[in-house]
């Protein structure tokens, strides 16, 4: 019985919240920049989606430790400067030991600082919660992040080569779309995913 | 000189950051329901990467030369804050028909990532001061061009289409501009950066 009542407890809806009621890109529709511009490979957008959570938990996490001491006149400055520090890091990570996806990441490892599930987390809910809390939240919104980048990009990847990870999906005689690598793949795959959650989730804007 | 007016012309068509690099999605979504308030940011977004760009350069040669480059990205972060923070001052005491029209919309470029891509871009590619520059403000009028057909076509749709439920809003959104990316990829090969 124990599961049953863990369903009504603030860590079981912080959870749900990022995962699905909020998940951040499709419904909030933040963080696109870098859910398109790095979905054209699976192993692209599982890294990217990590450095996000990573980010967003460290930053969420020392936001919400100092919470009381922050002045509000230039509390975004200061979100700024703790989150580019997690930022460098993450960048000298990935620079270290994955050489070849550091390469293919190229400027989009920089502008998680301008990710504004980020700042929107650190901003929205780190600022008045405490830190256990914080953790979870800032969990939710990266793994909610991650899913989607994942499944875009595995359709991506899957229509632009045939393959996924390099393991061929596709028969042989597969015409490679090319153009799913590239921008316009991106547009209409996130469009026509937001379309089909939104149909099933019934969740419909007014204009 | 050809080769700075090739890389203006490049920027703003065929490596259009917008729809080619996908920059700047987060304003470009907001604020495009019409084609006014996509002017006003539009240029906006102009005079800040412009600047911006022309101030990182100096800075980064500065930090490459003490050998810290690893913080290149905390102090863009800053000097992009500080620019635009003064650039509203600015323009509040000195032209306040100016601040007026776009004044609300400069504190939101400080989370544009167009801003802190132009800088990151001319550190990956070692591009000189005056490559910088144009670079810099061939991005941010093709980042305006991108903003400004899209609002123009969302503000024609918004009177005469009837759209599944689902796909109203941000939906459609996307779908607008991956066949404006479509015709942006057209021009590939026209010039290169």
């Amino acid at each position: 019985m124990n599961w049953i009542r863990l369903r009504y407890t603030k860590w079981f809806n912080i959870l749900k919240d990022g995962l699905h009621r909020n998940n951040p890109i499709v419904v909030a529709v933040l963080g696109i920049c870098s859910a398109l511009a790095v979905t054209n490979r699976v192993d692209n957008a599982i890294a990217m989606g990590l450095g996000v959570t990573f980010v967003v938990m460290a930053s969420s996490a020392v936001v919400s430790l100092i919470r009381n001491f922050i002045p509000s006149k230039v509390r975004m400055v200061t979100y700024m400067v703790i989150i580019s520090a997690f930022v460098i890091a993450v960048q000298m990570f990935l620079e270290a030991f994955f050489p070849n996806i550091a390469s293919a990441l190229g400027a989009y490892v920089g502008l998680i600082i301008t990710n504004c599930i980020v700042m929107g987390r650190a901003e929205a809910f780190a600022a008045k919660n405490p830190v256990r809390y914080t953790l979870v939240d800032g969990f939710a919104s990266g793994m909610g992040y991650t899913l989607v980048l994942v499944v875009v990009s595995i359709v991506r990847e899957l229509l632009a080569t045939g393959s996924i990870l390099g393991a061929p999906i596709m028969p042989e005689t597969w015409p490679n779309w090319v153009v799913m690598s590239m921008a316009p793949g991106g547009f209409f795959v996130l469009g026509l995913l937001i379309w089909g959650i939104r149909e099933w989730s019934k969740f419909y804007e007014t204009n | 000189m050809n080769n700075l007016l090739e890389l203006i012309l490049a920027s703003i068509l065929n490596h259009n950051i917008a729809l080619v690099y996908i920059l700047g999605m987060c304003p470009l979504i907001a604020i495009s329901t019409n084609v006014k308030n996509a002017k006003g940011m539009g240029l906006a977004v102009i005079l800040v990467v412009t600047l911006t760009a022309i101030i990182n350069w100096p800075i980064y040669q500065l930090l490459l030369a003490t050998g810290t480059e690893k913080l290149a990205l905390l102090v863009f972060i800053i000097t992009i804050a500080a620019v635009v923070q003064l650039l509203e001052i600015f323009m509040e005491k000195f032209v306040p028909s100016m601040y007026n029209a776009f004044g609300i919309f400069l504190p939101l470029i400080t989370v544009n990532c167009v801003v802190l891509a132009v800088s990151l871009f001319f550190v990956n590619r070692e591009y000189t001061f005056g490559e910088t520059a144009a670079f810099g403000f061939g991005s941010s009028v093709g980042w305006a061009l991108a903003i400004i057909l899209l609002a123009g076509i969302r503000e024609k749709m918004a009177k005469i289409s009837d759209l599944p439920k689902g796909l109203r809003g941000k939906g459609i959104v996307f779908i607008i501009l991956g066949i404006l990316a479509l015709a942006f990829i057209g021009f590939t090969g026209l010039a290169s950066i």
